[in-house]
């Protein structure tokens, strides 16, 4: 079968694979990165277990060919820790809130998070509904994921005006 | 894996022509979000595809000379809710594109991609049939313009010919100046979903917001195709806002459609979203453009 290397950056780190050009983006992150935060859910594109950010916008890594991300900047739930393995705010949140509870979706549900942490504008409950309205979660019932969301939206937004005012 | 048998990568417009007229059978990937799923299954196992995924040049919006809005048709959903030209001249389309998927599909899935996979639910293709799209389909016989009008031929069949590939979506400035609309997608859930109905109006009111200057509705999963109402847009032209023009709207509109019972919902049901929808959507495009309906 046809191979084809491609190069692309992950979370921050420029990595190269060669792949069989039917792979699909999750099976080169998850398969070939060993990321295993990447679940294989529906692999239709239903679920949302394996969004990743793909220059900086969520996108079902199961739906898409693993040659389109060449050249592309690609961030999966690894990258949020720090160097040293500390957590991220998000994924504390996700702990303090009560919002995991057999884990599956988690990493999906905190990638399609990250558009509305890093913005200054804050969203409403309904709009992170909305957010991550492309993901499924069959334990929590989802209220707890929005407050997880909505209180690292808050906390990031504090500390930005914290820093301005210095 | 997914099971296609070759893929084949246009690295620019002219390549992926070149691709198209050398391997007929191969099936055009634009964002994949109908295609790729549907290789999860066995229904087109074994294919060919062309990747057009990469050509940037098929990708953004622009305002042409004579005020013509060019889409291009690898334009996501999302950049189209987000362009600011689409929000200026035609932001009903934003809203419709809007409610497809859930945020990654509208990442991924391209307006073009909607409406050549030809089906009576795109989200986008009422509201284009209700701006009188014109569409821009190249190939190495040269450029064929067609009213999107008359481009799809029956559930998932479009009149793309051999060896074309659809490079523009036009609306025309006489079709969007001065017009204000409203799509309705009916469904079940409010994300992830495919429309039980919808339903898009666009109105152009008299300078003296006091009657209809022109009326222009179009409904999908009304019929095998995204369909226009073209009896209740006849019926509209000149009409007072008042309760009487929701009524020729509403009941006008059952003229164009023929909808099928399916899993969704019964033929009975959506013929009754037919007439409630044109009125929900003619009210709201009509306050929209600052008018106000009369009892």
């Amino acid at each position: 079968m046809t191979r084809k290397t491609v190069t692309c950056t992950i979370n921050g780190k420029r990595r190269e694979f060669s792949i069989d050009v039917r792979s699909s983006l999750s099976e080169m992150l998850r398969g070939e990165a060993s990321l295993d935060s990447i679940k294989h859910g529906c692999d239709v594109g239903e679920c949302g277990a394996c969004t990743v950010l793909i220059d900086g916008r969520p996108f079902n890594s199961c739906i898409y060919l693993a040659v389109w991300a060449e050249g592309k900047e690609i961030l999966t739930l690894e990258g949020l820790t720090d160097t040293k393995g500390t957590i991220s705010d998000i994924q504390q949140a996700f702990m303090d809130e009560g919002a995991v509870q057999c884990g599956f979706c988690t990493p999906g549900f905190i990638m399609s998070s990250i558009p509305i942490i890093t913005s200054d504008t804050p969203a409403s409950r309904e709009e992170i509904r909305k957010q991550v309205s492309g993901n499924l979660c069959r334990c929590t019932g989802y209220e707890n994921i929005v407050n997880a969301i909505e209180k690292t939206q808050k906390k990031r937004i504090e500390e930005r005006k914290g820093s301005g005012k210095k | 894996m997914y099971d296609f048998k070759t893929l084949y990568e246009a690295s620019s417009v002219e390549d992926a022509l070149r691709l198209r007229k050398d391997h007929p059978k191969a099936l055009v990937l634009a964002g994949g979000s109908d295609i790729l799923i549907k290789l999860r299954g066995e229904e087109i196992s074994g294919c060919e595809l062309i990747s057009i995924y990469a050509l940037d040049e098929l990708r953004g919006v622009c305002l042409e000379e004579d005020g013509s809005l060019l889409i291009r048709p690898l334009t996501s959903f999302s950049d189209i809710t987000m362009h600011p030209l689409i929000k200026q001249c035609v932001p009903v389309l934003g809203e419709a594109v809007d409610q497809i998927g859930g945020p990654q599909i509208r990442n991924i899935g391209t307006i073009g991609g909607n409406i050549c996979n030809g089906v009576t639910s795109a989200d986008s293709a009422s509201t284009l049939k209700a701006y009188d799209a014109v569409l821009e389909l190249a190939s190495f016989e040269g450029i064929r313009i067609l009213p999107y009008a008359e481009f799809n031929l029956g559930p998932g069949k479009v009149d793309l010919r051999p060896g074309e590939l659809l490079t523009g979506i036009r609306i025309p400035r006489e079709s969007w100046e001065h017009t204000y609309g409203e799509y309705i997608k009916y469904a079940m859930r409010r994300a992830m979903d495919i429309a039980t109905l919808g339903c898009s109006v666009n109105v152009r009111l008299t300078a003296d917001k006091q009657r209809i200057d022109r009326l222009r509705i179009a409904f999908g999963v009304a019929a095998p195709t995204p369909v226009r109402g073209r009896t209740a847009e006849a019926a509209a032209i000149g009409h007072a806002l008042d309760a009487a023009l929701l009524d020729i709207v509403g009941e006008g509109s059952l003229a164009d459609v023929m909808p099928r019972t399916s899993w969704r919902a019964s033929k009975e049901f959506r013929l009754h979203l037919v007439q409630e929808l044109a009125r929900r959507a003619t009210i709201a495009a009509i306050g929209k453009a600052g008018g106000t309906i009369n009892d």
